[in-house]
C-alpha cells in the first residue's frame, strides 16, 4: 500500500491553519497504516516553511519553490502536486477545504483520474480503501464515502474540524523538478477584504446577525461581541440579500457551511437553509426574542429576549471576564 | 456561451433518508435550479445581451432535470441538451465531468462556459475544474466579478479574507458565486416562447462515453449510506425578558465553565 501525501497550502510565506490540521489528521492515517507521510509545498521562497513540516509528523518534504508559483494557479500547482504523486505514488493525497484546496483538487483528481472526496469531517483506511464522511445537501445529512478500491483519491479536509498536533520531528526537504506547464489563468493581485476580517469558514468562534438587528448600523453590536471573542462575523442569507453585509459573511446553504467551537445566532430565527450551514458548530448559542424561533431546537444554550439589551450586555460580561474581573 | 446546470432539492426543503439507505427520499421534494446556476446562467445573458452571442444550457440527469432547463430557456438561454442519465455515477464528481466535458465539446465550441460554484446537493464543487482539465482549458472558480473583453477575460475570486484577481485567455471555464449579479426571473413572454424550444436530449452512449464504465482507473466516489445528523438535545434556554443583563451574565457563565467554549 502507497503511503499519504499531503499538500500543504501558503500564502505570503504564512501555511494556513487548515492545512496543519490535514497534516495532522495524515499522520494519524498513515501511523494506522503504517506507510509514510510526506508533505508537499508549492510557491516561491518557501524552503524555510518546508523546513519546519518534520515537527507535524512529515517524514519527507518535497518543494517546489519557483517562481512561476509565487501566487495560487489551478493549473501550476495541480502540475506541481501531481509531479509529487507521481514521485511518491501515494494511495491518497490529502489538502485542507479551503478556497485553494476545494479549487485545486478538482483539478488534480481530474489530471490524475483519481476520485475526490470533498470535504469531508471524517476520514479512515479500510482494507486498502479511502472512505470519509462528509456533510452534503450542506450539512442537511451525512454520506460515507468510499472512494474505490486500490485506487488513488484526493481528500479534501473541512477547516476546524481536525485536530492540530505537533509530534516533533524532522523531515528532509527535497527539491521537486516539475517540467513545462500552461498555466494561462493567471493572479494578478489579491485584495484583502476591506478590513481584512476573519473568515467566517475557519474562524474557531463565529458571531452571526440577522434580521432581529432590524437596520444594517446594528451589525455593529454582532461586530463588537464578535471583537471581543476575537470571533469571526457571520450573517443570514436575509441580511445578506437585504444588502446589510457582503456574501462574503453569509452563513448558510447559499453561503458557508461552518463548523466552529462556538456559534452564537443574534436575531436570526432558523430558516432550514441557515441551520444546514451552522449546525454541526461544536456549542451553539441562540438569542431571540420568539421563544418559538426554530433556532432553539439545535442551541445548547439560549437566551429569549431583546438582542438589543443581552447582546450588549454579554459583551460587557466577556471584557469583564477578559480582564480577569 | 455554455451554462453547465444542476437540478437540486429545494434549499427550503428537509431532507429525509430515502429506502435504500444511501441517497436522499426524493418523495414529494421540489427541484430547482442550482441558486449558483442561477448566477452563472445570468451572466452568460448579460454578456449575450452586451456582446450577442447565444447561450447553450447543459444538464445531466433524469427526466425532471428538463424541468430545469425549460426554466433556464424561459430566462433567455437559447437551446438546451439534457444528457439523460446519470444515476449509475451518482456522487462520482469525476464520471460526472467527464460526461459534461463530452457534452460541451460535442455541442461547442463556446467562448466561456458557464456554471455555479457549486450545486447545493452532493456539494462536492469539483465539477468547474474537473470539466476545465478534461476540456483542457484555463478555469476561475468562485467568480463574483467579471470582465470579458476581446480574447480575454479579468475574473475576482472570492478566497478566505479577500479576493484574487485572475486573468485568462478565451475560451475558460468560470464557477459563479454569489455576488456576481441579481438573477432575473422568468418573464412570462419567456416562458411561453420556451415551451416552443425543443431541448435535444443525448445519452452518455451517443457522447462515447458508458456510464457503467466510467469508474476510469477503478476510481469511483460511491455513497454507501445515508444519515441525518445526530439530533441535539435541548439546550439550556434562559429567560431574558425580564432581566437581560442578569441572563447575559449567566450565559457567559455557563459558557466558561459548563461548555469551556469562552
Amino acid at each position: 500500500m502507497g503511503g499519504i501525501l499531503v499538500f500543504v497550502e501558503q500564502r505570503d510565506g504564512v501555511i494556513r491553519r487548515a492545512s496543519l490540521e490535514a497534516l495532522s489528521e495524515a499522520r494519524r492515517l498513515a501511523g494506522a497504516a503504517g506507510v509514510e507521510l510526506t508533505a508537499v509545498i508549492v510557491g516561491e521562497q518557501v524552503a524555510g516553511l518546508a523546513a519546519t513540516l518534520g515537527k507535524y509528523g512529515a517524514a519527507k518534504v518535497l518543494l517546489a519553490d519557483e517562481g512561476r508559483f509565487s501566487r495560487y494557479s489551478p493549473e501550476g500547482y495541480s502540475a506541481a502536486v501531481g509531479a509529487a504523486v507521481e514521485r511518491v505514488q501515494p494511495v491518497a493525497v490529502l489538502m485542507a477545504a479551503s478556497a485553494m484546496g476545494r479549487d485545486l483538487s478538482g483539478r488534480l483528481a481530474a489530471r490524475l483520474n483519481a476520485g475526490c472526496l470533498a470535504d469531508v469531517t471524517k476520514v479512515w483506511l479500510e482494507d486498502g480503501r479511502v472512505v470519509a464522511q462528509r456533510p452534503v445537501y450542506s450539512g442537511k445529512a451525512l454520506a460515507t464515502v468510499d472512494g474505490g478500491e486500490g485506487a488513488l483519491v484526493v481528500v479534501t479536509l473541512r477547516p476546524n474540524v481536525f485536530a492540530v498536533e505537533e509530534v516533533g520531528g524532522e523531515a528532509p526537504v527535497e527539491p521537486l523538478v516539475i517540467g513545462e506547464t500552461p498555466i494561462r489563468a493567471v493572479t494578478r493581485e489579491v485584495i484583502a477584504a476591506a478590513g481584512a476580517e476573519l473568515d467566517v469558514a475557519e474562524a474557531d468562534i463565529v458571531v452571526s446577525g440577522g434580521r432581529g438587528l432590524r437596520a444594517p448600523e446594528n451589525f455593529s453590536l454582532v461586530r463588537e461581541l464578535a471583537g471581543v471573542l476575537g470571533a469571526a462575523v457571520g450573517a443570514s442569507r436575509a441580511v445578506v440579500d437585504a444588502g446589510w453585509i457582503d456574501h462574503a459573511h453569509q452563513v448558510g446553504q447559499t453561503g458557508k457551511v461552518v463548523s466552529p467551537s462556538l456559534y452564537i445566532a443574534c436575531g436570526i430565527s432558523g430558516a432550514i437553509q441557515h441551520m444546514a450551514g451552522m449546525s454541526s458548530s461544536k456549542v451553539i448559542v441562540a438569542i431571540n426574542k420568539d421563544a418559538d424561533a426554530p433556532i432553539f431546537k439545535v442551541a445548547d444554550y439560549g437566551v429569549v429576549g431583546d438582542l438589543f439589551e443581552v447582546v450588549p450586555a454579554m459583551s460587557e460580561a466577556l471584557r469583564e471576564l477578559k480582564s480577569g474581573g | 456561451m455554455c451554462v453547465l446546470m444542476a437540478h437540486v432539492p429545494d434549499t427550503a426543503s428537509a431532507v429525509k433518508v430515502g429506502p435504500g439507505g444511501d441517497r436522499i427520499d426524493e418523495t414529494g421534494l421540489k427541484w430547482i435550479v442550482s441558486p449558483y446556476d442561477e448566477f452563472a446562467l445570468e451572466e452568460a445573458l448579460k454578456l449575450k445581451e452586451a456582446h450577442a452571442g447565444s447561450v447553450t444550457v447543459v444538464a445531466y440527469g433524469p427526466e425532471r432535470v428538463a424541468a430545469g432547463l425549460r426554466e433556464c430557456l424561459a430566462r433567455g438561454a437559447d437551446t438546451a441538451a439534457h444528457i439523460a442519465g446519470g444515476d449509475a455515477v451518482f456522487g462520482d464528481a469525476l464520471a460526472i465531468a467527464r460526461v459534461l466535458a463530452a457534452a460541451v465539446e460535442r455541442l461547442g465550441p463556446f467562448d466561456l462556459i458557464f456554471t455555479g460554484v457549486k450545486g447545493v446537493g452532493s456539494d462536492n464543487s469539483l465539477v468547474p475544474a474537473m470539466v476545465a482539465e478534461f476540456l483542457d482549458l484555463p478555469h476561475v472558480s468562485g467568480v463574483v466579478k467579471l470582465d470579458v473583453g476581446g480574447d480575454g477575460l479579468t475574473a475576482q475570486r472570492e478566497i478566505e479574507g479577500g479576493y484574487e484577481v485572475v486573468e485568462s485567455p478565451l475560451p475558460c471555464v468560470l464557477a459563479a458565486h454569489k455576488g456576481l449579479n441579481e438573477p432575473r426571473y422568468p418573464s412570462l413572454k419567456g416562458i411561453m416562447a420556451a415551451k416552443r424550444v425543443q431541448i435535444q436530449t443525448l445519452s452518455p452512449a451517443e457522447l462515447g462515453l458508458d456510464e457503467s464504465g466510467l469508474a476510469g482507473n477503478g476510481a469511483r466516489c460511491r455513497w454507501r449510506s445515508l444519515e441525518l445528523p445526530p439530533a441535539k438535545a435541548g439546550g439550556a434556554i434562559l429567560d431574558g425578558q425580564s432581566d437581560p443583563v442578569g441572563a447575559a451574565k449567566e450565559l457567559v457563565r455557563l459558557l466558561r465553565e459548563q461548555a469551556k467554549a469562552v
